[in-house]
């Protein structure tokens, strides 16, 4: 009898997360995460008077900790401030990749890349501020606009993106590129952008090694790669070769992901509260989780809200200091600093 | 398919000496460099064309900033997204020509003609436009649709007025509109050969015969080489949709050598055909994979140059770059698909002004590289 009953609880659990993985792609989020108390640095960014942010989709810093922000403005722009947060110049003025932002970061050679979900292109900058490498294609203007496609996108194309989302890389200098929204695969490119392998496909799917919206990517030092399969609501872990090494599934939905460098890394993903803040969401996201690369889960801080110390849908993580995150939201048009209070060095378990 | 390929390629080779020959064609060293510097915040977009002036000065139309369409009720109008910029002979930025004008939307080639004006071919315009070497317009052929579609028009409907929301509209009665119906309506003259005069449809190059007559490639939306003479005024067309003799599939390129034979890139039936200045098929090269992108040397001793580009979509295969005699045979080839310096990404445009001094233009990697070469150490490597 008690065994039955475990058993019907045990279904009854396993139908509702299937139920509410179908409907809403969510499932159950950890329990009793300990709150990781912060506070958020007041005015960090100081913007000149004629400077604005809009919608701030990426948010990455350098070696040198200038800041930049990848936001959708009147156009899509590419902005640097330094390390005080003041303003220091655009980036990519008018370039001809420049259309509608989705991520920036940058590698370990200060170079700056941009993914631009509007030209479906990802493009490298040197320090200079140069173009020095191009991925994916901004589709013709001549062609002129083309209906939404019904049904099924076609298959990948190998140099082709639909919608990509980010890139990161291995100590090897290789490129990863979740892509997208329109496919669901991540393509691994060598570091002259020549295609090795991908994972997933043109379709979205619920199994491992399929996707739902591969939304953000980070890498460890040891290359593994891990994937913000934010549909379904889970990370998967990959190693260099794109072999799955493990699924983190209690973190809620991954808008955006980040790993520190340093001999102890830590992993960072927030469950954004959704854009359109429907009801209730405010309760039941807007946490971003801090947890070891193994997928134990350190602590969350955060919430969702518009004042200052909390989030409006998350879409850019930096932490390059783990104790000392820049935070880019979409809904809030803003870049906030937050000082975590806990140290590193310990964990919570 | 590669095996069928394969097959195909061994048959050949049993059957033509000739051709057997021709894959032997050496590797020609080169060395490249990316002379050209821009002023902080100005980019360089996808490099639709490359030329170099007399001076050796360098012109290159690109793709940059944002093409946009307005909303303007049923007509949107389109603005922009491509800029003309000169450089000096060191690569250092001189100037921008033709900032904001009207018919400037999506780079396709620039050329330089033998009195140094400057000639910018447009395709989402539809347009040439001629400047003379102080960047004044002085010639406009063609015109940009006074509104864009939206969703675009297929290609085998010439742009024009058509409004550009709710409905396709229906065609015209046979007949009834004349020279800018659809091509290829029963008892019409034959798919992509194009109106009696200048409506282009996605034209792409433009070249000179030593009398100074005008030879535009028309394109991708027709398939036809249209001939104006010197003031302008329209002279003949010659082609049509196919693969027949006299026929193209995109005609992406011509070049007119100093005995005025025409040569015009085909490039989706692969080949480049050679005509007189009258349209009269001579002779074809079906050695050169698909030429994006030609280029004729000065005389006295003329060399073709011929890239071989990789579609836009991939990085896995051509992109190698020919040097042929006037004749057709190859003499070597440079280069490969790739991101890297000295590697080419969608080569779209070639400057030969200097025989082994090139200038060349890449839709996939934004930029210009300058490529040297070495033909005098290839028999010694």
């Amino acid at each position: 009898m008690k065994r039955w009953m475990i058993g019907g609880v045990v279904l009854a659990v396993l139908c509702l997360v299937a139920t509410g993985h179908a409907q809403t792609g969510q499932r159950a989020k950890a329990q009793n995460v300990p709150e990781i108390p912060f506070e958020s640095v007041p005015n960090f960014l100081k913007m000149p008077a004629d400077v604005y942010l809009g919608e701030s989709m990426g948010v990455a810093t350098n070696s040198k900790g200038h800041i930049f922000v990848y936001t959708r403005r009147d156009d899509t722009r590419l902005l640097e401030f330094d390390q005080n947060g003041t303003f220091v110049k655009e980036w990519g003025e008018d370039l001809y990749g420049f259309e509608f932002a989705h991520k920036v970061r940058v590698d370990r050679d200060d170079n700056v890349w941009a993914v631009d979900e509007g030209t479906n292109m990802v493009i490298k900058f040197n320090p200079a501020g140069r173009v020095v490498m191009v991925l994916g294609r901004r589709p013709e203007a001549v062609e002129g606009a083309v209906e939404t496609p019904q049904g099924a996108p076609p298959p990948a194309e190998r140099y082709l993106f639909a919608r990509p989302t980010d890139v990161a890389w291995d100590p090897q200098g290789n490129i990863f590129v979740p892509d997208g929204y329109i496919n669901h695969r991540v393509v691994k490119y060598d570091k002259n952008g020549r295609f090795v392998r991908q994972v997933g496909s043109h379709l979205r799917g619920t199994e491992p090694y399929q996707f739902n919206t591969p939304h953000s990517i980070a890498t460890d030092a040891q290359g593994n790669v891990y994937v913000a399969d934010r549909g379904n609501a889970r990370i998967q872990v990959f190693d260099n070769n794109l072999v799955l090494r493990a699924i983190y599934d209690n973190i809620g939905n991954p808008w955006e992901v980040c790993i520190s460098p340093g001999p102890h890394q830590y992993l960072f993903s927030s469950n954004s509260n959704p854009d359109a803040n429907p009801a209730a969401s405010w309760e039941t996201s807007g946490e971003i989780y801090k947890m070891e690369l193994d997928g134990r889960i350190i602590g969350k801080f955060g919430r969702a809200g518009k004042a200052v110390g909390q989030f409006q849908t998350v879409h850019g993580i930096d932490c390059r200091n783990p104790d000392e995150l820049i935070v880019s939201e979409i809904s809030a048009w803003r870049v906030q600093k937050i000082r975590l209070r806990q140290t590193t060095t310990t964990s919570s378990r | 398919m590669t095996r069928v390929f394969l097959v195909v390629i061994t048959a050949v080779l049993a059957l033509s000496g000739v051709l057997s020959a021709q894959l032997n064609f050496p590797d020609i060293p080169y060395d490249a460099s990316t002379p050209l510097t821009l002023p902080p915040n100005l980019h360089l977009g996808e490099a639709a064309g490359v030329a170099t002036n007399s001076k050796g000065d360098v012109f290159v139309y690109t793709r940059t900033g944002t093409p946009r369409i307005t909303t303007a009720g049923a007509r949107n109008v389109s603005h922009g997204g491509s800029r003309l910029f000169q450089f000096d002979r060191t690569g250092k930025f001189v100037r921008e020509i033709g900032q904001n004008v009207y018919g400037f939307l999506q780079a396709q080639q620039v050329r330089v003609d033998p009195q140094d004006n400057v000639w910018v071919v447009d395709q989402m315009s539809t347009q040439v436009i001629k400047f003379d070497p102080n960047g004044r317009i002085q010639m406009v052929f063609s015109r940009k649709p006074e509104a864009m579609r939206v969703p675009a028009l297929p290609l085998s409907v010439p742009a024009d007025t058509y409004a550009l929301v709710g409905p396709r509209p229906p065609a015209p009665p046979a007949g009834g509109a004349g020279a800018a119906a659809p091509a290829g309506r029963a008892g019409g003259p034959p798919p992509g050969s194009g109106a009696a005069g200048e409506n282009f449809n996605r034209p792409t190059d433009v070249t000179w015969d030593s009398a100074g007559n005008i030879y535009v490639a028309d394109g991708y939306g027709n398939s036809r080489v249209a001939k104006y003479d010197r003031s302008g005024k329209w002279i003949k067309n010659w082609g049509s949709t196919g693969t027949g003799e006299g026929q193209f599939r995109v005609v992406h390129g011509i070049q007119i050598d100093a005995a005025n034979n025409v040569y015009v890139a085909d490039r989706d039936n692969r080949r480049i055909q050679v005509f007189d200045t009258e349209g009269t098929f001579k002779t074809q090269f079906r050695n050169v994979g698909s030429p994006w992108a030609i280029c004729i040397t000065p005389p006295p001793r003329q060399f073709l140059y011929v890239s071989n580009s990789n579609p836009p979509n991939n990085l896995d295969y051509d992109g190698e770059i020919l040097k042929m005699t006037l004749d057709g045979r190859i003499v070597g080839k440079f280069g490969r698909a790739g991101k890297l310096l000295k590697e080419f990404g969608t080569v779209n445009a070639i400057d030969c002004r200097t025989e082994n001094e090139l200038y060349v233009g890449e839709l996939g990697n934004w930029r210009v590289q300058k490529v040297t070469l070495k033909p005098a150490a290839s028999g010694t490597r």
